[in-house]
């Protein structure tokens, strides 16, 4: 088995596989919309079957054994969003990652954390 | 791996919070740039592909017509302190990708517009769709070098914002003026959204004489001691 020395073929060449190929088509996820800077997290602990998961998702589960949100995902795999919300969404209902939704400013429970915020972008 | 570990026992027992600002303005504003001078970590690109819904496809002057353009998204990330982390993105500038801005607006804390005093009209559009929205905002005016320097009333005035919404100058290659920028948004939606809480309270009771709201939200019980 090659390892994973994927330089045998330079940029130009273009994507070996094309981005809606990973996901056989699909072009909707099967449940919400995730935002851009909700957190994923890869869920512990859990055995994998490798035969029921593509490469990507493998891919997705390493990159998210920190918590990272969704855009940084989409940036690190080099696939475009609408794509790795699918992949996630596939992941989720295999619960393999857990989701942290953000909290829109306005329902945030009290002001606080952005005097926080205020405060730490100032010793920047 | 440990920090992780650590992280869910959770030394604050908090949950991450993520936090969305916007950069917008016209194309070759210096949006890029200024994500670049903030961020944490190199500048993040990620695209979409170009979808039909919303759309304008037929826009793309004196290109031929395709529908696999991809919009490009720059983003950047500040942490504040473990769980409290700021996502900026970079709008895309063009008219044609208009149809990204909603989704990259839903939940954001606000926007920075940045102006370019050659090419005021540029950011318009930016400034309409915030303002229409009731997305906090702030213009930063970008100080290029052999731009002429505004007196920041003068753009107010160009832009005929509202009194509330800061005016503030920055270099996008100087983090320093760009974080002051960025003080200056949170600081301002603070107020903003203050200020509707205090509406919100305010219809549901009778008007207190003219004092500043003392209990800015109908807060959930459970605020965390201090």
């Amino acid at each position: 088995m090659p390892s994973h020395d994927d330089h045998w073929l330079d940029e130009e060449a273009g994507p070996v596989v094309r981005p809606y190929a990973v996901i056989r088509g699909r072009t909707r996820p099967s449940g919400e919309k995730l935002d851009l800077i909700a957190i994923i997290t890869a869920v512990r602990g859990v055995r994998l079957d490798p035969s029921s998961l593509d490469p990507e998702h493998l891919e997705v589960l390493r990159l998210c054994r920190l918590p990272t949100s969704v855009a940084e995902l989409a940036a690190d795999l080099d696939l475009p969003l609408g794509v790795v919300r699918i992949l996630l969404g596939d992941l989720q209902e295999r619960s393999l990652v857990s989701i942290h939704h953000p909290i829109p400013p306005a329902r945030l429970p009290d002001m606080q954390v952005l005097k926080e915020v205020v405060d730490g972008l100032r010793r920047l | 791996m440990d920090y992780a570990a650590s992280d869910q026992a959770g030394s604050r027992g908090r949950m991450p919070v993520t936090i969305k600002i916007l950069i917008a303005g016209g194309f070759g504003v210096g949006k890029t740039t200024l994500v670049g001078s903030l961020t944490e970590i190199r500048p993040l690109r990620t695209e979409e592909p170009l979808s039909a819904p919303g759309a304008a496809v037929d826009r793309l002057d004196g290109v031929e017509r395709k529908t696999t353009t991809t919009v490009a998204l720059d983003f950047g990330r500040i942490t504040i302190r473990e769980n409290l982390v700021i996502y900026l993105f970079g709008t895309p500038g063009q008219e044609r990708f208009w149809f990204m801005w909603d989704e990259l607006a839903r939940g954001a804390l606000g926007a920075i517009v940045m102006a370019d005093t050659r090419r005021l009209a540029d950011c318009f559009p930016s400034v309409d769709y915030f303002e229409q929205r009731g997305i906090p905002f702030v213009v930063g005016v970008n100080c290029f070098d052999g731009a002429r320097r505004y007196r920041t009333e003068a753009v107010r005035s160009a832009l005929d914002l509202d009194p509330h919404v800061p005016v503030v100058l920055c270099d996008a290659r100087q983090r320093a003026t760009c974080r002051d920028a960025l003080i200056a948004l949170v600081e301002h939606a603070l107020q903003v959204l203050r200020n509707r809480s205090g509406y919100a309270s305010a219809a549901a009771e009778p008007p207190a004489a003219g004092s500043a709201p003392a209990a800015p939200l109908p807060a959930p019980a459970g605020e965390p001691a201090p």
